[in-house]
């Protein structure tokens, strides 16, 4: 059968390449790949489920000779859209290509397929007092591959860095199916960092069949520990008081009380349902720099107010908070039926004000905005709570959204800290990118993937000019209080502060 | 053909001012690369008048190299033509420091020393300690890659580079990344620039997340009868929950070199003397963190240090500890001051094949009787320096060939090399180049991107890019 662009020939050949079981063609099956974790849709015409790097360059190929645009996809655990086949096409799911296929225990490293789950990785080498360390929230379900596309983060990214610090090399297809290596297992890659480029390309330069990872040890104590404030003022400044005193945890997550209400319904976690803000701290290492580093916490958090400091005794209660926190996002399911989970980012040094401002902005569409987020690094995200039916809290959940991320911007931050551009935000990006550095991304774009087939519709504003977007801009490397400028390219940027204008229906 | 100085004084002096201009010798000459002088000098301060330098040579077709403090000019292959030499120093702006969100914006000419007074007095810190670290600019830092001995314990420059501004060879003002700790908005185009020798942009500003300064500091010295134990030793430290800072291993050669002081070099360095023999080593262990963890570290340290079989151990205070990584971090200059034909082989292998590749280039050094000194960082990078004490073509001929064949060993076990610096003739007498990658036609994409009319340090990178 023919699909709306790709011919009943071309599907065949498909079928040939990847095995007609390994093949999705009807409509209902297909479009159980309309979502990811976002709240974007789009459709692919079909699915497919590769079983190896050479099927998987078969494809590219066969896309290339018929012009028909594919898109990766891991888990589609992902928040922005970034696995969505926005105009229609193959979508290339990893989920069989979930090999762990080297651990090197002496040299750390790990070679694995795409598939494999996150935390399936940090499974199998936790015997050998090893683990990987980016830990995104969705890590029992979402994939190195995806990881990798997306630049993933996690709350223990605050010591540990992101999954960029953690990639030592990738094999990854071009869209013409060549299979090239990148980077390598051993350190210090003579020639241009390719890996640091292709880590949160969002799967706009190449498919990656094959990702060489670091393993790191396991820290020898974990100390987790619970700060308990009356008003989320005095948790916001905590952080930005640990961060000034040169006390790096190894995370530093924070809960408002909304939110601390509302996972403690779900979980059951003992977390006190009277507080105005919770932090969940946590430092490891040597088991003196820890003990010291517990201390130094405890210290602070009291000094800036805390009503309680618990230390977990257990690993059993260490899991506990970590459940609470990691399963937030779904928790909140049980009291919306929509959450759209935002993700910008601020310096440490305003996240009082900023925590205050996005009460405001959601007070004023009407909205109680929960906050459950990587303090530690300013990585917000404030939950909006909707319901897609009602098209007047979809449009007003935008708004507030946008809002929120002309203030991140406004204080000198990020559009996204973790979550990608993907199809959520390329609209956004001419406020904090002139024409000049989007014309040279999209020629680097270009130039790995010149059909535009690779993942088409991401990361770049399609057709809109930033002067149609009403958010203040201001220069991501430009004071952090900077304001506008005028773009190089000679076009006048955004102005004014009136709100952003939405092209999206609900 | 070659642009001429006289030529080009004028249309540089109008965009940076004739202050900023020069075609005298004495400046020209301060920019040489392999012999090849520019033909004008030109020290712009802003990014804007960086363009509009750039403007004019993509219209003239004129060949630009960039420098900072010209401290690592000599890394790289020599460029097929030179007509400009752009000198970043004036812009050597702190232009923002976030003490509370540990954040830090600098122009690319911005001074490692200026940087490190402004962050101290924060108690805070960059860790890039880098060969010419107090003439070294930031921008110069990032283009040459190079790496510092609290890699162990920081990761490299790209790990810490939040997002930059840079000229491209196309003449645009454009940047990437962000000056927050956490980005993900984009290509982290800026990742590109660090080790490019110049090739992809002119750095006009840096963005680093920087660290807490630690309370104390502390070093371990450690003498090992061999290669294999001493690197075993370090990399027992590495796998064990100690945290150390830095992890050197170093031959017999580097240390009387560190302890003597290069011919040309000042002070000697108080390290304790080895006993002679050729194949004694010395691992230097480097800590940061608090008086009372140091305690449980330097126990930890010193057992394991007995245990592979280290003849003497020395454990050096805040002051010495100092004095130690000063020369350690400077070992690239002197092992250049102490060779009149220095060749330095960098290399990068797994930390399990770190023995074996120091072992090759050691047995490679005594079949071509040139003398060699060896680092090997515990991630698994590798300084192997080539030390005759002549330069003529018959010492070039056995360079060529110790290179090569330490080269072919490295390759063989997977690593990488590469050759910073050699003398400019041994670069056409080696076999192998340093560009034996897969990747290398996609690196020529990205540099086509950046550089379409290839004016930027044209041939100075891998693969004559």
């Amino acid at each position: 059968m023919a699909t709306r662009n790709i011919s009943g020939e071309a599907i065949k050949e498909l079928a040939q390449i990847v095995g007609s079981a390994h093949l999705l063609t009807e409509s209902l099956e297909v479009s159980l790949y309309e979502y990811d974790g976002s709240v974007e849709t789009g459709r692919p015409d079909l699915v497919v489920f590769p079983g190896s790097k050479h099927e998987v360059a078969a494809l590219a190929r066969w896309s290339n000779r018929h012009r028909v645009p594919v898109v990766g996809r891991g888990a589609g655990t992902g928040l922005s859209g970034g696995a969505l086949a926005r105009e229609g096409g193959v979508q290339v799911v990893f989920s069989r290509m979930n090999k762990i296929l080297e651990i090197d225990v002496e040299n750390r490293l790990a070679v694995v397929e795409p598939g494999v789950v996150n935390l399936d990785l940090s499974r199998a080498v936790a015997s050998a007092g090893l683990h990987y360390a980016p830990d995104p929230s969705s890590q029992k379900a979402c994939t190195i591959g995806g990881n990798v596309a997306e630049n993933a983060g996690g709350p223990h990214t605050l010591r540990y860095g992101v999954t960029a610090n953690h990639v030592q090399a990738l094999e990854i297809v071009l869209p013409d199916g060549e299979m090239v290596r990148i980077g390598g297992g051993a350190v210090d890659p003579p020639g241009y960092d390719l890996v640091g480029l292709f880590v949160g390309s969002e799967g706009t330069l190449g498919l990656v069949v094959e990702i060489t990872v670091k393993l790191t040890p396991l820290p020898e104590s974990v100390k987790t520990l619970l700060a308990v404030f009356e008003t989320a003022d005095d948790a916001t400044e905590t952080v930005a008081t640990l961060t000034a005193a040169g006390v790096t945890p190894a995370a530093c997550e924070m809960l408002d009380g909304w939110t601390i209400r509302v996972v403690e319904s779900s979980i059951q976690a003992g977390l006190p349902t009277d507080a105005g803000a919770l932090l969940l701290i946590e430092v490891d290492g040597m088991r003196e720099a820890a003990e010291e580093q517990a201390q130094a916490v405890i210290d602070l958090c009291r000094k800036n107010r805390a009503r309680e400091v618990r230390t977990a005794q257990s690993e059993r209660e260490r899991e506990t908070l970590w459940k609470a926190r990691k399963n937030a996002f779904g928790a909140v399911g049980r009291v919306a039926p929509d959450c759209y989970v935002q993700d910008g980012v601020i310096p440490r040094t305003r996240l009082p004000e900023a925590l205050r401002r996005i009460g405001e902005i959601g007070r004023r569409h009407g909205f109680d905005v929960g906050n459950i987020f990587h303090a530690g690094d300013g990585n917000l995200h404030p939950m909006l709570c909707f319901d897609h039916r009602k098209a007047d809290e979809f449009a007003r959940a935008m708004a507030a959204a946008d809002e929120i991320i002309a203030l991140c911007i406004e204080m000198g931050g990020s559009i996204t800290g973790e979550h990608g551009v993907g199809m959520e935000k390329d609209r956004l990006m001419p406020l904090l990118f002139s024409q000049a550095d989007l014309a040279l991304m999209k020629g680097v774009r270009d130039a790995f993937n010149p059909l535009g087939l690779l993942n088409p519709g991401k990361i770049f504003p399609g057709g809109k000019g930033c002067g149609e977007i009403r958010i203040p801009a201001a220069s991501a490397t430009e004071g952090k209080r900077g304001t506008a400028r005028v773009d190089e390219a000679g076009g006048s940027g955004p102005s004014g502060a009136d709100g952003a204008l939405r092209d999206r229906q609900a | 053909m070659r642009a001429s100085g006289e030529n080009l004084f004028e249309p540089i002096s109008a965009i940076v001012g004739g202050a900023n201009t020069s075609v005298e010798a004495a400046a020209t000459r301060n920019y040489a690369i392999g012999g090849q002088r520019p033909a004008v000098v030109a020290w712009p301060a802003t990014a804007d008048e960086t363009r509009e330098i750039l403007r004019l040579c993509v219209k003239q077709r004129l060949a630009v190299v960039v420098a900072g403090a010209g401290t690592k000019l000599g890394m790289g292959g020599p460029p097929s033509h030179y007509d400009l030499a752009l000198v970043s120093t004036r812009m050597n702006q702190i232009l923002e420091h976030d003490p509370g969100d540990l954040t830090l914006s600098v122009g690319g000419g911005a001074r490692l020393t200026d940087i490190s007074k402004c962050l101290k007095a924060h108690h805070q810190f960059l860790p890039l300690s880098v060969p010419y670290e107090s003439l070294a600019t930031a921008g110069g830092t990032v283009s040459s890659g190079i790496d510092s001995p609290l890699r162990q314990g920081y990761g490299t420059v790209r790990d810490f580079l939040l997002g930059a501004e840079f000229v491209t060879g196309s003449s645009h003002r454009v940047k990437s990344g962000s000056s927050v700790v956490k980005s993900v908005a984009g290509y982290d185009l800026h990742k590109l620039l660090v080790g490019s020798l110049g090739t992809l942009g002119v750095i006009s500003r840096l963005n680093f997340k920087t660290f807490p300064l630690p309370e104390v500091r502390r070093s371990i010295l450690a003498t090992f009868g061999e290669a294999s134990a001493a690197i075993g030793f370090a990399q027992c430290i590495a796998h064990s929950p100690l945290a150390a800072t830095s992890l050197e291993s170093l031959n017999a050669t580097l240390v009387d070199l560190l302890r003597r002081g290069a011919p040309r070099s000042a002070s000697p360095l108080p390290v304790p003397q080895l006993s002679g023999r050729a194949s004694e080593w010395q691992v230097a262990v480097g800590f940061g963190g608090s008086e009372a963890v140091f305690r449980r570290f330097r126990n930890d340290a010193e057992g394991m240090a007995r245990e592979w079989g280290a003849t003497d151990s020395l454990l050096l205070d805040d002051e010495a500890t100092a004095g130690v990584w000063e020369r350690l971090v400077e070992a690239v200059p002197l092992l250049l001051d102490s060779s009149p034909a220095a060749t330095l082989v960098h290399a990068g292998v797994l930390p399990s094949q770190l023995s074996t590749a120091c072992a090759a280039a050691e047995s490679s050094a005594k079949r071509h009787q040139l003398p060699v000194a060896l680092l090997a960082r515990a991630v698994g990078a590798i300084y192997i320096a080539f030390l005759p004490d002549a330069l003529n073509p018959e010492t070039i001929l056995r360079l060529a060939q110790a290179v090569d064949e330490t080269a072919e060993a490295i390759l063989a076990m997977q690593g990488h090399w590469s050759l910073p610096w050699c003398p400019e003739d041994l670069r056409k007498r080696t076999r192998l180049r340093g560009d034996e990658r897969p990747d290398l036609g996609l690196m020529g994409k990205v540099k086509q991107v950046f550089d379409p009319e290839n004016i930027l340090s044209p041939g100075r990178f891998a693969g004559g890019l």
